[in-house]
């Protein structure tokens, strides 16, 4: 019932404002749809804290400790990017950046991309995942190219080809697992691609075909991470989208894609008997690190910068799921909450430090503490949290993953460390000059909604001094799961 | 090769024209030719896709070769014909650069899908066990086009061809995927046709030309 509640609400959603997305009110209505999303998520998690794991609908949706923490944490960040961007889009509008079309195209497809993402997290049905993560990268590629400026259409052109292309090596990679569990679950029926009814049966499954099975399914899921070398999409996308646009696809998406590689991986785990999956993300998580955090030094626009800090944290994570076991796999999960959180935020401050100065380019923004002191401070705690600074929780997961990396694998953690260092001189040295110095820009039209950068960087100043028992017993959980 | 049946062998010798007909997409340069290609490619799907289902008789395939007929074959090309005649581009003519080498690259990539396919072959149940190896070629060849190919037309038709393959590799490793699931992808690949559409117009919006050596402004500076 809640599940439908999570769904039917962003679905119902992105068709009333399909037809109002063009009023004044829309923004508000997209704020109230949000949060009744997250009502209903709040409920689903309460009900799976007092019931267990479970499944609905003829076992087509399937819930349990891991992605319920990721259905919660989709449908926070959702709500906070539409209250963020009800001023944000309202200054954009003003400046003349968009019509009230476009304005209602922004509104409807965001939430059918909520609606996307909250299927492919809630589905038990692999075919099913494959079908909603096409989805949602439909919903967002009209939403990349929102401002038809050269640059927005061709990132979107490369964002559709990119990211279709390897969804589809994906499609083929559920055929080949479709066809690893005929035999054993029974062809006709629909159960061959249901995951509980895979993952039970998942130690017959033909080693050989779920190899290659996982191998497409990595590559097509994984570009979607934006994991090396397919990450080119990436950047482009989050560079010229509208502002609330790249904090979902950052925050949001790239967790739901990065869900659906771990989701196949502890079924090809359980059917090669071998650490060879493991391996494989392991090599793509640590490719993808070290070449970001080299990236980052010959960016010049703020977003750009931030968009590469994600392919870099995707690569962290990546890397952690891929060392397994309960310690790793609980770094990784925290890090996914955490980067998700910390880089909307950072996003969110970015965004109104642009509207501030009018361009993008780093070299132009300057002074953000003089003009507007909350954004510039919004700025330089998202970027010390991101960076992994000790009281923030980005420092945990990290540390969590560099101390599993020193004990399994010592030869990653130099790399490992050398690419955080990198990355940390790279941004902060940026970060600096944009929030000091003297600028003669004027203050924004609106009052920017901050609140949500300031909640965000809370939650993740809190886990890093105190995960609440509760919380960490739920990651502990998920992740012993996740384990096998 | 005395033991297969007639209608194996008229699949196989279908699957060998799929094969043929992404060979002739990656050396066609003239837009209008290249839809053609690919309606004949859908219909070649059908085809084939039809006599599986008569021969191991099911009756699920018979439903998602009726909807490849109606998709593949008639709703998407003619709304890529619409297009085509509103941007004016049935003629444009692209100059494929090193025809050879894309060729002998093509050659490889055949070679190297069939390697891939038999493991997973000398496993299958069904009577296009075969054919992976082809399904698998048609899917790396279109990739091979949409790199290869400079206009945004030509890398959209180089995508439903992929389509065509993937759905080839779908029904000769396992008669199909489920029908739910197959209703739920041929719903995206219309959503994305229309986007595609809607693109086109902004493409040329923005640059004049569905030319895309003109988008290369977003380069690492």
């Amino acid at each position: 019932m809640e599940i439908l509640l999570v769904l039917g609400c962003p679905l119902l959603g992105a068709m009333l404002l399909a037809v109002v997305g063009a009023k004044r009110y829309a923004a508000e209505a997209s704020v109230a749809i949000s949060l009744a999303t997250l009502l209903a998520a709040a409920a689903l998690v309460l009900r799976i804290i007092h019931g267990g794991s479970m499944t609905a609908l003829h076992e087509e949706f399937f819930i349990d400790p891991f992605n319920v923490f990721l259905v919660a944490l989709t449908a926070l960040v959702g709500f906070t990017t539409s209250v963020f961007s009800r001023p944000y889009m309202r200054i954009e509008a003003e400046h003349g950046r968009l019509t009230p079309a476009r304005l209602r195209l922004y509104h409807s497809m965001y939430q059918l991309f909520m609606a996307a993402m909250l299927l492919a997290l809630t589905t038990n049905n692999m075919g099913f995942l494959w079908v909603s993560m096409e989805m949602a990268t439909l919903s967002t590629v009209l939403l990349v190219s929102l401002y038809r400026t050269r640059a927005s259409v061709e990132a979107a052109w490369k964002y559709f080809i990119l990211c279709g292309v390897g969804i589809a090596l994906a499609l083929f990679g559920t055929a080949l697992l479709y066809a690893a569990a005929e035999n054993l679950l029974g062809g006709e029926g629909m159960n061959a691609l249901l995951w509980t009814h895979l993952n039970a049966v998942k130690g017959q499954l033909e080693p050989r075909v779920m190899g290659l099975a996982f191998v497409f399914l990595l590559v097509g899921y994984g570009t979607k991470v934006g994991l090396a070398p397919l990450h080119n999409w990436l950047p482009d996308a989050h560079a010229e989208g509208p502002t609330p646009v790249s904090a979902v696809l950052s925050g949001l998406l790239l967790n739901v894609a990065l869900y659906a590689v771990i989701r196949c991986k502890i079924l090809a785990d359980g059917a090669l008997h071998s650490a060879l999956p493991g391996h494989m993300l392991m090599g793509f998580g640590l490719l993808s690190t070290v070449l970001a955090s080299f990236f980052l030094w010959r960016q010049r626009d703020i977003k750009r910068l931030f968009a590469y800090s994600s392919i870099e944290h995707m690569g962290i994570i990546t890397f952690a799921f891929g060392m397994g076991g309960p310690i790793a796999n609980f770094a990784g999960l925290l890090h996914m909450t955490m980067h998700s959180l910390t880089k909307s935020a950072i996003f969110f401050a970015a965004g109104h430090a642009t509207q501030l100065s009018g361009t993008q380019r780093m070299d132009k923004i300057r002074g953000l503490l003089a003009i507007h002191p909350s954004v510039g401070w919004g700025l330089m705690l998202g970027g010390l949290a991101i960076l992994g600074m000790p009281p923030f929780g980005v420092f945990t997961s990290e540390y969590l993953v560099l101390i599993t990396a020193m004990r399994d694998h010592p030869w990653a953690t130099p790399i490992l460390l050398a690419a955080l260092a990198v990355a940390f001189a790279a941004i902060f040295s940026r970060l600096q000059p944009m929030v000091f110095g003297d600028t003669d820009d004027r203050p924004l039209p609106h009052t920017p909604a901050l609140v949500p950068v300031f909640v965000h960087l809370g939650i993740v100043l809190m886990m890093g001094v105190y995960i609440p028992p509760a919380l960490a017993e739920w990651y502990r959980l998920a992740a012993r799961l996740i384990a096998g | 090769m005395a033991h297969l049946s007639l209608a194996t062998q008229v699949i196989q010798m279908l699957a060998g024209a799929l094969l043929l007909i992404s060979f002739a997409m990656l050396a066609e340069r003239r837009s209008r030719r290249l839809l053609i290609l690919l309606v004949w490619q859908g219909a070649v799907l059908v085809a084939s896709t039809l006599l599986v289902a008569s021969t191991a008789h099911l009756t699920h395939l018979f439903y998602s070769a009726a909807l490849t007929l109606v998709l593949k074959v008639c709703v998407l090309p003619w709304i890529l014909f619409r297009l085509m005649r509103k941007l004016g581009i049935e003629r444009d003519n692209e100059p494929l650069v090193n025809l050879p080498t894309l060729m002998l690259v093509g050659l490889a990539l055949v070679i190297f899908a069939f390697g891939l396919a038999q493991p997973v072959s000398a496993l299958a149940t069904t009577v296009l066990r075969d054919t992976l190896g082809i399904a698998l070629a048609v899917i790396l060849l279109s990739f091979l086009m949409i790199l290869a190919r400079r206009k945004a037309f030509t890398q959209v038709i180089g995508f439903l061809s992929l389509e065509n393959g993937l759905f080839f590799a779908a029904t000769s490793t396992t008669y199909g995927m489920p029908m739910v699931v197959e209703l739920g992808m041929a719903l995206d690949l219309l959503v994305a046709v229309f986007i595609f559409g809607i693109f086109f117009f902004h493409i040329r919006e923005q640059f004049d030309s569905l030319d895309l050596d003109q988008l290369e402004s977003l380069k690492e500076d």
